[in-house]
């Protein structure tokens, strides 16, 4: 287990601005609920058993620190820079969500809530929210689209194994942005017994602060596991983005590394000219959504946008976190994106390079990590994060590349 | 302030009663349609709440968001809400005007061209639901430029620290929101409301009204007796939902309880 770096780096303001962006654009009723979060986290962060807490859980239960792999396989078939990944797909739960999920589930406990409720899009994070809901033995409810848990199933059925309930959204395209709009609406009506955890970097202040500094410890390690193999720092690190957790998480701790190129891939859908992509940095603007000034994807009078679309569940979301439009801002991030079918086929190489089958988001960011890893020189060095692993989409895929009953594919 | 609001609260108190404030969305069930629908309303109230339409109504209860997605639906546009205000301000030139909805809407379509636009239509007042006293920076001077009214929300979960924020950043009247909940719920609890007005009076001046879940007269008496105005909304929007053909039967209804809403809130003497 390494030595966290348990300080603020690049903290917002006090009303939770990076810059330009972020903020607190909440209903009134939320406005003090958010504050006793933030208070109550900050009040956290600053005592050390918490972290002696957290950090015990987040080794004994999750099993951190994740491994950093050198994939020499798929570095041979793509030929160019060394590739590592990050390994967050062998978390406890299959994905880095749980990172976050514990830490908000320790505040919640420290501030007396008896019940969690969250919202998922592809459900690692409402499997993460409902694991350690389990766990702390909490009441949880979880938000989840009805198209969602169509495409999701398995992990709906885990959801409710773990004791969660799981709430179908039927309003707005019953996605991602619609639990989140409901899970706002439910918890304006019960902030007073029941704790939000919010599931990425995005949202009202201190969401997009929060979520970021319980997810550093994916780039911390990878810093210094780099160090170590590799014997220097990457010259890119590469994470795919929805709202930003996993992003945020290993890019953020590197921000002062000024060697290492940064680099966050969005869902390029069908492309990013065809309309139908969940690119908000790329192709979006200034907005303000679900309680923070971002990116948005959304059309001339602010409407926001309904064909926000990606292969992946996780990614399929019109927002993206305000740090991350802060440090794109600032030059600080360089944007990629892929393709559904780019992603797809990410997926099938490290399959069978490697034998690991990642989730649909971090083939995001392996089909861009491995594109920019071909134009590169092999004593160069490219970190991507492997997010999560790809069970959960077994089914989709089946789906795409068909399958006949002798096995074949 | 906006003059007009100031009048219509000076009006009703020299009448001895709360102003009746109503909430529609705009372009519900349709523009043409939600036109008629308004100018109805309008003769019985005395401030009017045009909802623009927003694709994420994250404060709202199901009887708004329906609407929102039918007035989407019907091709709504900012140009569709201003010619519904305009057609409001000919008609009824001493209503209050106030536009209601979320931030993402004038924020992107520019805070400046949107008070300007609003302001040459005869629009007294804007709320902007997410938009609360921490952030008005964004669009504080560009109301007041403007003579527009930037009226700020509180609700049962305000402290004091964030009542006298409100105070400071608000101006036409104070929304009071009856519950900590989304609109269309029950309403909250009458002493409750009342302590907490009382609290706020500490604060401001400013007259304020209380919304969310206003249903029946008794409710809207209850509420008169010691508020300046009652807001009805979901109560005025479910009438459309349950008619969506006749519109006329729509004006009838609509007229009929607002009338008798507004003839509940004559104050005791």
């Amino acid at each position: 287990m390494i030595d966290y770096d348990l300080s603020i780096k690049h903290a917002p303001d006090e009303g939770g601005h990076f810059g330009e962006y972020g903020g607190r654009f909440a209903a009134e009723t939320l406005m003090q609920p958010l504050k006793e979060i933030e208070d109550a986290f900050f009040s956290a962060w600053a005592d050390p058993s918490f972290h002696e807490e957290r950090l015990d859980l987040l080794k004994n239960y999750v099993g951190r620190a994740t491994p950093l792999y050198h994939a020499k396989q798929l570095t041979a078939e793509v030929g160019g820079a060394q590739i590592y990944l990050k390994r967050e797909d062998l978390n406890h739960t299959g994905a880095h969500k749980v990172n976050n999920t514990i830490g908000q589930a320790l505040l919640a406990r420290r501030m007396g809530k008896k019940k969690v409720i969250a919202e998922t899009g592809a459900g690692q994070h409402g499997v993460a929210t409902a694991t350690v809901a389990a766990m702390f033995n909490m009441q949880c409810d979880i938000y989840m689209g009805r198209e969602d848990i169509r495409r999701q199933a398995p992990n709906v059925f885990r959801m409710k194994l773990l004791g969660a309930n799981v709430i179908p959204v039927d309003s707005g395209n019953a996605t991602l942005k619609d639990a989140v709009n409901e899970a706002l609406r439910v918890w304006v009506a019960s902030c007073e017994d029941t704790y939000y955890i919010f599931g990425t970097a995005a949202g009202p202040h201190p969401f997009p602060l929060m979520v970021r500094q319980f997810h550093t410890v994916i780039g911390q390690e990878a810093r210094k596991q780099c160090l170590e193999q590799a014997g220097r720092l990457p010259d890119v690190a590469v994470a795919c983005v929805g709202g930003g957790s996993n992003a945020m998480g290993l890019l953020h701790p590197m921000w002062d590394d000024e060697e290492v190129r940064l680099v966050a891939v969005e869902a390029g859908g069908h492309g990013l000219n065809s309309g139908e992509h969940a690119a908000s940095l790329a192709k979006g603007k200034p907005g303000i959504i679900h309680g923070s000034l971002s990116y948005v994807l959304a059309d001339n009078e602010g409407q926001i946008s309904a064909d926000a679309h990606s292969i992946s569940a996780g990614l399929d979301y019109p927002g993206v976190g305000p740090e991350l439009a802060f440090m794109m801002k600032q030059g600080r991030l360089d944007l990629d994106s892929a393709t559904d079918d780019e992603a797809l086929e990410a997926f099938q190489i490290l399959t069978k390079a490697e034998g690991i089958i990642p989730a649909l988001e971090s083939s995001h960011a392996l089909a861009a990590g491995m594109r920019i890893a071909a134009t590169m020189e092999q004593d160069q060095v490219v970190l991507i994060n492997l997010s999560g692993r790809g069970d959960k989409d077994l089914g989709t895929v089946m789906d795409l590349l068909g399958f006949d009953d002798e096995g074949k594919s | 302030m906006s003059k007009r609001l100031a009048e219509v609260f000076a009006r009703c108190e020299a009448e001895n009663r709360s102003a009746l404030v109503g909430y529609l969305t705009a372009g519900d069930p349709s523009v043409e349609t939600s036109e008629k629908l308004m100018l109805g309303l309008a003769e019985h109230i005395d401030i009017i709440e045009i909802g623009l339409p927003f694709s994420d109504p994250m404060a709202d209860g199901p009887v708004i968001q329906a609407a929102s997605e039918r007035a989407l639906a019907a091709g709504t546009h900012f140009d569709d809400v201003l010619h519904i205000a305009m057609r409001i301000r000919e008609k009824y030139p001493n209503i209050g005007i106030v536009l209601m909805g979320y931030a993402n809407v004038p924020y992107t379509i520019g805070f400046e061209a949107f008070a300007q636009r609003a302001s040459a239509v005869g629009v007294d007042g804007v709320l902007l639901v997410d938009i609360p006293a921490e952030e008005s920076a964004l669009c504080a001077d560009i109301f007041k430029q403007h003579d527009l009214s930037q009226i700020m929300l509180l609700a049962p979960t305000s402290t004091e620290e964030r009542i006298q924020l409100a105070a400071d950043a608000g101006d036409g009247f104070i929304y009071y929101v009856s519950l900590a909940g989304i609109t269309g719920a029950e309403m909250g609890e009458v002493a409750k409301i009342k302590d907490k007005l009382s609290l706020i009076r500490q604060y401001s001046k400013l007259p304020i009204c209380v919304g969310f879940g206003v249903k029946t007269t008794e409710q809207a008496a209850d509420l008169a007796s010691f508020a300046d105005g009652v807001v009805v909304g979901s109560y005025f929007v479910s009438q459309i939902t349950s008619n969506t053909n006749a519109e006329d039967v729509i004006v009838d209804n609509l007229s009929t309880s607002a009338s008798a809403l507004a003839s509940a809130m004559y104050k005791a003497i």
